[in-house]
């Protein structure tokens, strides 16, 4: 049995909100093994940002995480307080997020930012810190290292200050990089730079990452496994060969024709309806409102997590009788 | 037997760049936002245009519209002078009538729409200034509309808010078509949306360009569902257009480095599929200050010393009706 880096239980985080409690993460579960690439797929309101929050514990208010366990290393990081939080975070987790523009503070040179970070959790001097900083910068990738030191972020350009945030993510080498989003805002051109960055930054730290996206284009390219999210609830957890060749689950399966492709020309199916408002999200399945195979049954029961195979879960009420297709 | 609906020849756009000084204001430079872009579309096409983020790609769309003023060149809308028309000079009756058939739909439906005005104002808006339809037919065509971009006849007493985005974007599109429009400017139509609303709207557009036989000039830097909408394509780099062909012409066979670089970069969702990427080095460079000759030299792996000096003329000499401007196309056929 392969070692288990994370492994989320029955995960549930709401937000108590004055119009009602919105269940951004209602019950998920996933692990992800030590040194891969994890995908957690979804669109807006699935929950995979919120769950990278709450295994880091940076929930915004008036979230909060209010059931399951997350286990990181052995250790069970929600019995951990607020300062033992403080050195984990940065030190063996880090996340990259999906717009450098915010995530990077304005007011600070890159210099400031990156050496923030060493100083707190490594026994460093200033000047090894900053020596340090000048090597990270180099490493992902950015020219004249020594003069962006002293730059600040508005004076980059998108896919560098993306790339800063990079560097800050691993200045500690983390055991643990939630990348949410990273190339969303980044032209094509640059999106490519940027995973190729990270592909070979995760090669030579070893490091595990979790990949969070709504592209199917980089799941296929850049995970072995994927968990698919819709509404707060997983859906489907295989590795990514599996999920893309043989989905069983229907959200999957229509999630992949839906989205086109520049390799070729193919009719697009329509999932119709919308997202679901998760203050009163559907009663049984969470997808059947939109699921064009959804029976009684559907309507009225949750569907439970059934194994299909060793590596691929899913659920949903009728996967063993229905022959879903993909295109591939 | 295909008819041009629109011509646009050498248009040229410059946002000049303003010092605000003591004494007062000085020009320092120019932001070559379009430089010199021709190209035709036909009734009933789509031609997509893309491009990455800077490149010109939504001003030549405004500038073919008159929404921002052109530096020069022209643009010929079924017989009709277009910047004639709406400059100085133009008959306002003439104005409204080109306006009616030219519409556009933007890339956010969130700010496109006006929060304080019901579905029904927004779509019957566009009747009060063209006065195109009698007032007590207003109801009807509404809810024609709305059935046109399949939502109901209730939502007309709705507010945007109301909403989701897909929805909205349902909204813009029918506040374009309330004027019988004959061509419509959609940029970035579904950029803003979840990856399983889009599909639903660039399967609309298709349904009713193939209901209305519209022209489309669809604007992305999404370069699958551009693929996915357009007959042509092109694309553009840094206010010019470096290559324009049949979509599947351009993709499989791209004849510019730019472009083949561009669509190795997209990901395939598509597991078995076996993407060598191209990375390009560097960064788009600054429109303000292009370089010269081919303005992708300095990213580009082929460039010698002519694509430094000299700039390479747009043409389709190598396959008819595959317009490429690159010095050495020729590597590619």
């Amino acid at each position: 049995m392969a070692n288990q880096l994370l492994e989320v239980s029955n995960l549930r985080t709401y937000f108590f909100t004055e119009a009602g409690v919105v269940k951004a993460v209602d019950d998920i579960s996933l692990s992800v093994e030590e040194g891969k690439t994890i995908g957690l797929v979804g669109e807006s309101g699935s929950g995979k940002s919120v769950t990278a929050q709450s295994v880091l514990r940076i929930v915004p208010r008036p979230g909060r995480v209010v059931g399951g366990t997350i286990k990181f290393d052995g250790e069970e990081l929600l019995k951990k307080s607020e300062a033992e939080m403080r050195k984990m975070r940065g030190a063996k987790m880090a996340i990259v997020f999906q717009d450098p523009t915010t995530s990077l503070n304005p007011l600070y040179t890159v210099e400031k930012q990156l050496t923030d970070i060493l100083l707190l959790h490594k026994q460093l001097t200033k000047n090894q810190a900053t020596a340090a900083a000048l090597k990270l910068l180099e490493k992902v990738g950015i020219s004249e290292p020594t003069s962006r030191l002293k730059a600040y972020p508005h004076e980059l350009s998108g896919g560098m200050k993306q790339r800063v945030a990079i560097a800050r993510a691993l200045s500690c080498n983390p055991k643990l990089l939630f990348a949410d989003e990273p190339t969303t805002n980044l032209d094509v051109t640059i999106q490519a730079q940027v995973l190729d960055l990270l592909k070979q930054l995760q090669k030579e730290f070893g490091m595990t990452m979790v990949m969070i996206t709504h592209d199917m284009g980089i799941v296929a390219d850049m995970t072995e496994r994927v968990t698919v999210l819709y509404a707060g609830k997983v859906m489907e957890d295989a590795d990514t060969v599996t999920l893309f060749t043989e989905p069983k689950h229907p959200y999957t399966e229509a999630l992949l024709k839906a989205v086109p492709s520049v390799a070729q020309t193919r009719a697009l199916e329509v999932i119709p309806g919308n997202i679901p408002n998760l203050i009163d999200p559907p009663t049984g399945c969470v997808f059947h409102p939109r699921c064009k195979y959804a029976k009684e049954i559907c309507m009225k029961q949750d569907p439970q997590w059934e194994k299909v195979s060793d590596n691929h879960y899913v659920a949903c009420h009728r996967w063993r009788e229905l022959k879903l297709e993909t295109r591939s | 037997m295909q008819e041009t609906l629109i011509k646009v020849n050498s248009l040229v756009k410059h946002f000049d760049v303003i010092e605000r000084g003591i004494i007062g204001r000085k020009k320092i430079g120019e932001v070559h936002a379009v430089d010199s872009v021709s190209f035709n579309i036909q009734r009933g096409e789509t031609l997509g245009l893309v491009g990455e983020s800077g490149c010109g790609k939504t001003t030549t769309g405004k500038v073919l519209l008159y929404l921002e003023e052109p530096t020069s060149g022209s643009v010929i809308f079924d017989g009709v002078d277009v910047f004639g028309t709406f400059g100085k000079g133009g008959k306002h009756a003439d104005v409204k009538k080109l306006r009616r058939s030219m519409q556009m739909v933007f890339q956010n439906p969130y700010t496109s729409l006006d929060p304080r005005m019901t579905i029904f104002d927004i779509l019957s808006e566009p009747f009060i200034i063209h006065r195109n339809i009698p007032k007590e037919q207003w109801q009807e065509r509404v809810y024609e509309l709305l059935r046109m971009v399949n939502l109901e006849e209730y939502h007309a007493e709705r507010y945007p808010h109301e909403f989701s985005g897909g929805q909205r974007q349902r909204i813009a599109i029918a506040r374009a078509l309330a004027v019988d429009p004959e061509f419509i400017v959609c940029d970035e139509p579904v950029s803003s949306l979840d990856v399983s609303i889009r599909a639903q709207i660039l399967n609309l557009l298709v349904d009713l360009q193939k209901k209305k036989h519209f022209s489309y000039l669809y604007i992305s830097h999404d370069l699958s569902s551009v693929r996915q909408i357009s007959h042509r394509v092109a694309v553009m780099y840094v206010g010019e257009i470096v290559e324009l062909a049949d979509t599947n012409a351009l993709y499989d066979k791209p004849l510019h480095p730019y472009t083949q670089a561009l669509i190795s970069a997209v990901p395939v969702p598509d597991v078995k599929h076996k993407t060598s990427r191209i990375i390009l080095p560097g960064e788009v460079p600054s429109p303000i200050n292009p370089p010269t000759g081919c303005r992708f030299h300095p990213r580009c792996s082929y460039a010698t010393d002519i694509c430094k000096q000299v700039s390479p003329v747009f043409e389709d000499k190598l396959i008819k009706g595959h317009y490429v401007a690159c010095h050495h196309a020729a590597k590619f056929v």
